[in-house]
């Protein structure tokens, strides 16, 4: 199959946000996420987890609740004291609303949908009317005289449960004013605690009110007297988050410690139909707190500040014990942070609020299989290239020639022009960007560089001549009429004469550029689109989805080939349809016309299609040379997908030139060093 | 559980039927190698497992072997006897008999006997005993005439006492039998007259012996079909006299009372005689195993093309004539359970052979035979059979009523003959039941204690204290320690404060009223010290896995006699007796609890009880931390957390009392000092846990490769 050079490249410096907040939708099965850094993404369950959405964080807007509202409407609020409803289409930020009460610690929609309840830092709750466009400020209920952290509706509507400092609140939703206020017992493993924090209500239909604290303690409070009913003690530290499932059966809590508690609504005794609440399963897939817990239908989802979404699937509720009843924990965005620049040697790494270029050493020696190379020339950091503001970066590209680099926040376009005069290198930023490049989802230059494409939000497409030192916006793509869906992803030919973007949902659509015009649309596909990109030569466009499939469409024959047509028939080794990270990038060799490259995050795999394809009987992955066989068994069992599980987790994989390879991998051991120490347990002694 | 395994063929060549076929088998020197010789001329040497001939030899025609084939322990050679003079000396190296050493000598030898660790014996028709050395030193010497007229040799056999061989053979005389013991230590021989008894007419069959340390058994098989013991006195005590010993029977009909020929016995070990011949009139002959003791059919195999009642046991195979083949059965004993030696075990039988059913014969020693499918008399036997086995209801009833009205004795029996039926699926709640019944009559009979019943009950396994809550208050009230400790071992659910109840008898009884008590010691024999190892120069006799009662009374008396201050140390010597100790570890150390429940009960243990059971808990603690697995030597030791476990509940139920009494004083300063040499020991040890972090970082930097490296990749 053939020997490559390796650049096993760990210096990319990424840690990930920890997650805050969490949000399940029942009716679309998606769920929301937001990061300390204010990202915000949605994960699409029915797609095999896939993030199919994010909206950039922001520096001065730290999500503090997130919710889901009628017609799948996404509000956040944050300490910055400001609700924020974003736009799923667009993929940008609708509105902002002050509720003026300082920061805002808690939110939650009405059982019905059409109204929103913050909780604020100067103790008041207010209550919003949600509008077609809009939220609306109604009225403020009785003030408080601590902030109120967490917040619960009644199922029916008519009161709500305030978890503030050391007493939870139940209002009246008709009136404001509240009608209990349960003090709740500061007391922690025997010693006072200055203040018992109320992190999180949840309010039963039954009238139970559900407390968690930072005392470690689960509470049961009936609603109508004001009374504790039970009390668990789970943790030794903050008990930070609950979430109730929709049947009201069981409810999960997330601690400090990092363990995640299922609690369940079994019967005393068999046959009896006396049921009580039941600490039934301790989950340990966090080291440092859960901040976030949601209950679906059929798991149990949580995130915490080491940074992992871990979805747990209910042994019980999940009907067929297939690859979607496995536990799975999601570290690494599903897109790509990183470009290259082939020519030059030249990685590109997007942070939060930097960007970062590197240039690959070298080397003379040759080796064999799994030998390290004596380096001549170690890799330089040649840039580091801060941005301007509190805004995140959303997408950034380097150009194949290395001459150019370009990235975009919510609300700027940049584009820098490099100059290398020896080991030196000048930056010089092009000035004056048009008015409509001011935010861009996906940045990609022309295999030559001397073109710009632009996806911007609202769904156009911008294509824009580089010159030197200058630019020449040539064509804008508008959307079909009545769709404004962005674009999220570009592929552009190695010919230049051929550009595909994808959106969340809808099929990809192919622009002839010469012509400037839409040349077809490929089939739109049940799952979203993970990765495309254009091969040379023969201009067929590869596709991959979230379900692990990877279609071959012929852009001149506007068909899918025929080599597609065949794997769809025979199907993909299951092995491959099991993976559960999705494919983030497809890359082409040079030389070999029937390769096709592409990885995810803990494989990267050619696809020979050449060679026969694997039947669910042939083993997939086989990582030992061949030995002394034959010939003939050797080309009986060869079979079209080569993969290598070397490099993990692989944020990024391309082929510099034919024989060389750039893989950038990211240990999990890095990040976890990075984080703040979790909790010291004891373990044994004194 | 004796078995019986496969039978094998072992010669190929058919021999001549009847007595005259063949004449003996004898053990080589090497082991699995048999001397097999034929009636006539021919000794064949075979290799058992092989199951095939390393050698044979045979004398010239006209000459006839008289006497089986021996080896010579000593010095591998093979002796045969032709022609009652003439001895032939060869070793496997010979091929012809006639060339090899001859001696002849002035009488006619009956048997020479060969075992190991000792010279092979001579004995003459005439009843005279030599050494072969001595024989061959001087073959024509004057053989004297130690029988009388008319009296022959029927049967001889030699063993090994004290490493002298002792020389027994039985001699006939107008139908009287006598025993002559020779002993070589003391070159005396002894005469005994076997006294029959009552059964006068029977005619002695057959006869095999074993021996003790003081009396060779020897049991004879009559022409009755019974199996009857003679004790002989190895060293008589007047040598000279002519001594009368008195047979008891020991089994009852084992073979058919008419069998004319093709019976004969051996014995296999202590409690096992394997008995060859038919056990019913009209039924084929078939090889059984029997166990004396318990006087059960163990197992048995038809042998239905005829044997010729001649039977050799050596070293776990069973040699017999089947039809005109030498068979070879290979017998097993395991370690039996009660349970297996009292009703059958399952055994996997091949649908080939066909075997005798396995039952128990409780009706041995009433005069019935086992049973068979095709004569009258079985077909009643099994029908009266078949009320008491298959239908156990009556069975229990009729048990329940002998409870009411009869005799401990009486329901001892009706006990054993129940608990010998199949279990039934609800056995468990059948053995509660008939203990519940035994323990009401109890109450409104105090002096009604079927203490042998209830131990045998406890013994079924299947009981809990649940299934009969009033057992263990009865034998608490009885103060039976012994019944106490089987029950704490056997029970999985004892209530705290019964457990605790127990505890404060195991610690109040007196020493005196303990050593008649009969109690497991299994667990702490090896906790006393050397003195009991000095004593016993011999060693102990293997009992098939069962424990005789009376096995244990000689050790236990040792070990009582072993008192604390024998020990050099203080702190390495027990404070109470093994007996106590092995009550308290046995029982209460291993029995389950719940803090909560135990610690009130706890409290109201007298002080000096308390201060008894501590010391020996810090002396099972000591004794543990002798060794590096932290473990008490012995049979289901108690863990050491068990121990420290019961440390730490008794002094929190008793701290206050413990610290006011002078002579607890010294074990808890130990205790502390221990205490404190832990927190020490743990302190260390999160010292050498922040080191041990620092070198896991040091080498998960090692591990971590190079941020940036180029490598080869070549892909498959």
């Amino acid at each position: 199959m053939g020997e490559f050079k390796v650049h096993r490249v760990r210096f990319f410096n990424y840690v990930p946000s920890g997650i805050r907040c969490v949000a399940y939708n029942n009716q679309s099965n998606r769920l929301a996420v937001s990061r300390t850094d204010g990202t915000v993404e949605i994960y699409n369950l029915s797609a095999n987890y896939f993030q199919e959405k994010f909206f950039p964080g922001h520096e001065s807007r730290a999500t503090e609740a997130l919710c889901w509202a009628k017609g799948q409407r996404l509000f956040s609020a944050g300490l910055n004291g400001e609700i924020i409803e974003y736009d799923l289409q667009a993929l940008n930020i609708k509105y902002a609303v002050d509720a003026f009460g300082g920061p805002i610690w808690s939110m939650a929609v009405s059982p019905c949908g059409s109204q929103l309840l913050v909780g604020c830092e100067d103790g008041s709750v207010k209550l919003f009317q949600i509008t077609p466009d809009k939220i609306q400020f109604e009225r403020n209920f009785d003030r408080q005289k601590s902030r109120i952290l967490s917040l619960s509706w009644h199922p029916s509507g008519t009161h709500i449960a305030a978890g503030s400092i050391d007493y939870i609140s139940v209002f009246a939703v008709k009136s404001g004013s509240a009608v209990h206020k349960m003090l709740v017992d500061r007391q922690y493993m025997g010693v006072s605690k200055r203040k018992c924090i109320i992190w999180g209500v949840a309010f039963l239909s039954d009238g139970t009110i559900i407390s968690v604290d930072s005392a470690g303690k689960v509470q049961f409070w009936d609603s109508a007297t004001g009374t504790l009913v039970k009390n668990h003690l789970i943790a030794n530290a903050d008990v930070q988050s609950i979430a109730v499932s929709d049947q009201e059966d069981s409810f999960v809590v997330g601690t400090a410690e990092g363990t995640v508690f299922h609690f369940q609504l079994v019967s005393v005794t068999s046959n009896s139909s006396e049921k009580q609440w039941v600490r039934t399963k301790p989950f340990q897939h966090h080291t440092h707190d859960v901040r976030a817990v949601a209950h679906s239908p059929t798991a149990l989802i949580s995130g915490g500040t080491d940074t992992h979404l871990v979805i747990r699937p209910l042994m019980e509720k999940v009907e067929v014990k297939n690859y979607d009843a496995a536990l799975r924990k999601i570290t690494f965005p599903h897109r790509r942070l990183i470009s290259c620049s082939k020519k030059r040697h030249l990685l590109l790494f997007q942070f939060a609020h930097h960007l970062e270029l590197w240039r690959l050493g070298s080397t003379v020696a040759t080796g064999k299989n799994g030998d390290t190379l004596p380096l001549s020339k170690d890799a330089d950091h040649l840039l580091h290239l801060k941005t301007k503001g509190p805004e995140n970066i959303i997408c950034s590209c380097i150009s194949p020639c290395g001459s150019w680099i370009a990235y975009s926040t919510t609300s700027r376009f940049f584009l820098y022009r490099l100059n290398y005069e020896h080991d030196n290198i000048s930056l010089q930023r092009v000035s004056k960007m048009p008015a409509f490049l001011r935010s861009a989802l996906q940045i990609l230059f022309s295999e030559d560089s001397t073109k710009l494409f632009v996806a911007s939000n609202q769904g156009s497409l911008h294509t824009i001549r580089l010159l030197e030192g200058s630019f020449k916006h040539l064509h804008t793509f508008q959307p079909q009429s009545g769709t404004v869906e962005s674009m999220c992803l570009l592929a552009v030919s190695p010919d230049g004469n051929w550009l595909a973007a994808s959106g969340t949902s809808a099929g990809v659509h192919v622009y002839n550029i010469k012509h400037l015009k839409l040349h077809c649309t490929v089939p739109a596909y049940n799952f979203p689109v993970t990765a495309l990109a254009i091969a040379p030569n023969t201009n067929n466009l590869v596709i991959a989805h979230s379900d692990q499939q990877v279609f071959e469409y012929s852009i001149p024959d506007k068909q899918y080939t025929e080599w597609s047509r065949t794997i769809q028939k025979q199907g993909f080794h299951y092995l491959w349809l099991q993976r559960d990270t999705p494919i983030t990038h497809i890359s082409f060799h040079p030389k070999r016309p029937m390769h096709i490259l592409l990885h995810d995050a803990y494989m990267f795999c050619i696809i020979d299609k050449s060679l026969p394809l694997p039947n669910d009987k042939t083993l997939l992955y086989n990582p030992l040379p061949p030995t002394n066989e034959s010939d003939v068994i050797r080309r009986r069992t060869a079979h079209a997908f080569k993969i290598s599980k070397i490099y993990k987790p692989l944020l990024f994989m391309d082929l510099l030139d034919e024989r060389t390879l750039v893989a950038v991998e990211r240990p999990l051991d890095d990040i976890i060093a990075q984080l703040p120490p979790p909790i010291k347990k004891k373990k044994f002694g004194t | 559980m004796a078995a019986l395994e496969e039978e094998f063929t072992l010669s190929t060549v058919p021999l001549g039927a009847g007595p005259n076929g063949l004449l003996g088998v004898e053990q080589s020197d090497k082991t699995d190698q048999f001397l097999v010789t034929h009636g006539g001329r021919t000794v064949i040497l075979y290799k058992v497992s092989d199951q095939k001939p390393l050698g044979s030899w045979s004398v010239k025609q006209g000459q006839i072997i008289t006497c089986p084939a021996v080896c010579n322990f000593q010095t591998g050679e093979f002796i045969v006897v032709h022609d009652n003079k003439v001895l032939r000396i060869w070793n496997t190296e010979d091929v012809n008999l006639d060339k090899v050493f001859k001696a002849t000598l002035s009488a006619e030898i009956y048997r020479i006997h060969s075992i190991q660790g000792t010279e092979p014996l001579v004995l003459f028709k005439e009843g005279a005993v030599r050494g072969l050395e001595a024989l061959l030193a001087e073959p024509q010497q004057k053989i004297e005439t130690v029988l009388s007229d008319d009296e022959v040799i029927k049967w001889t056999k030699v063993f090994m006492v004290f490493r002298h061989p002792v020389l027994i053979f039985i001699t006939e005389k107008h139908g009287n039998h006598f025993a002559y013991i020779q002993t070589f230590s003391s070159r005396t021989l002894s005469k005994y007259t076997l006294f029959h008894g009552q059964e006068e007419k029977s005619v002695i069959q057959n006869f095999t012996a074993s021996v003790d340390r003081k009396f060779i058994s020897l049991m004879s098989l009559s022409s009755d079909g019974c199996v009857y013991e003679t004790l002989i006195p190895i060293h008589p005590r007047d040598p000279d006299e002519n001594q009368r010993v008195v047979r008891s029977l020991l089994l009852k009909t084992v073979v058919a009372g008419n069998a004319r020929s093709g019976v004969a016995l051996t014995v296999l070990d202590q409690d096992h005689v394997a008995v060859l011949g038919p056990p019913l009139p009209a039924s084929k002959e078939c090889l059984s195993i029997w166990n004396t003791k318990f006087q059960t059919l163990q197992t048995s195999r038809e042998l239905p093309q005829g044997t010729s009642g001649q039977l050799w046991y050596f070293g776990e195979n069973l040699f017999m004539l089947h039809g005109k083949f030498l068979t070879v059965i290979p017998y097993k004993c395991e370690v039996s359970s009660l349970a297996g030696a009292l009703g059958k075990l399952k055994h996997s039988q091949d649908p080939g052979a066909h075997t005798v059913p396995h039952f128990v014969n409780w009706e041995t020693s009433r005069g019935y035979g086992f049973g068979s499918q095709n004569s009258e008399q079985s077909k009643r036997i099994l029908r009266r059979r078949k009320i008491e086995v298959n239908v156990p209801p009556p069975a229990f009833e009729q048990l329940l009523s002998t409870i009411k009205k009869d005799s401990e004795k009486d329901i001892e029996v009706e006990l054993c003959k129940f608990l010998a039926v199949k279990r039934t699926p609800d056995f468990h709640t059948i053995v509660g039941d008939i203990v519940l019944e035994l323990l009401g009559r109890h109450t409104t009979e105090p002096s009604f204690y079927p203490r042998n019943s209830l131990m045998q009950l406890i013994q079924t396994h299947v009981l809990s204290y649940s299934l009969c809550p009033g057992l263990m208050e009865a034998a608490l009230e009885k103060t039976d320690v012994q019944m106490l400790q089987l029950c704490l071992q056997q029970f999985p659910d004892i209530p705290e404060s019964i457990t605790c109840a127990c505890l404060k008898i195991f610690l109040s009884i007196s020493d005196d009223s303990l050593q008649e008590t009969e109690i497991n010691m299994e667990s702490v024999s090896d906790c006393s010290d050397p003195v009991q190892e000095k004593m016993d120069e011999q060693t102990e006799i293997l009992q098939n896995g069962f424990n005789a009662d009376e096995q244990n009374c000689d050790s236990c008396d040792r070990k009582l006699n072993q008192k604390p201050q024998d020990a050099a140390e203080e702190t390495t010597s027990c404070p109470v007796v093994p007996k106590r100790a092995a009550l308290l570890r046995n029982a209460i150390l291993h029995s389950a609890y719940s803090e909560m429940f135990l610690l009130p009960h706890l409290k109201d243990i007298p002080a000096q009880h308390v201060t008894l059971f501590l010391q020996y808990l810090y002396f099972l603690y000591l004794k543990c931390s002798e060794n590096a697995t932290m473990t008490l030597p012995g049979l289901h030791p108690p863990t050491l957390n068990q121990i420290m476990d019961w440390i730490c509940l008794l002094l929190d139920a008793n701290f206050t009392v413990v610290v006011m009494i002078p002579e607890a004083k010294r074990l808890l300063l130990s205790l502390y000092k221990f205490v404190k040499s832990q927190i020490c020991i743990c302190s260390e040890l999160n010292k050498i846990e922040v080191s041990f972090r620092e070198l896991q970082k040091l080498n998960q930097e090692k591990n971590n490769r190079e941020l940036y490296s180029i490598e080869v990749l070549e892909l498959f």
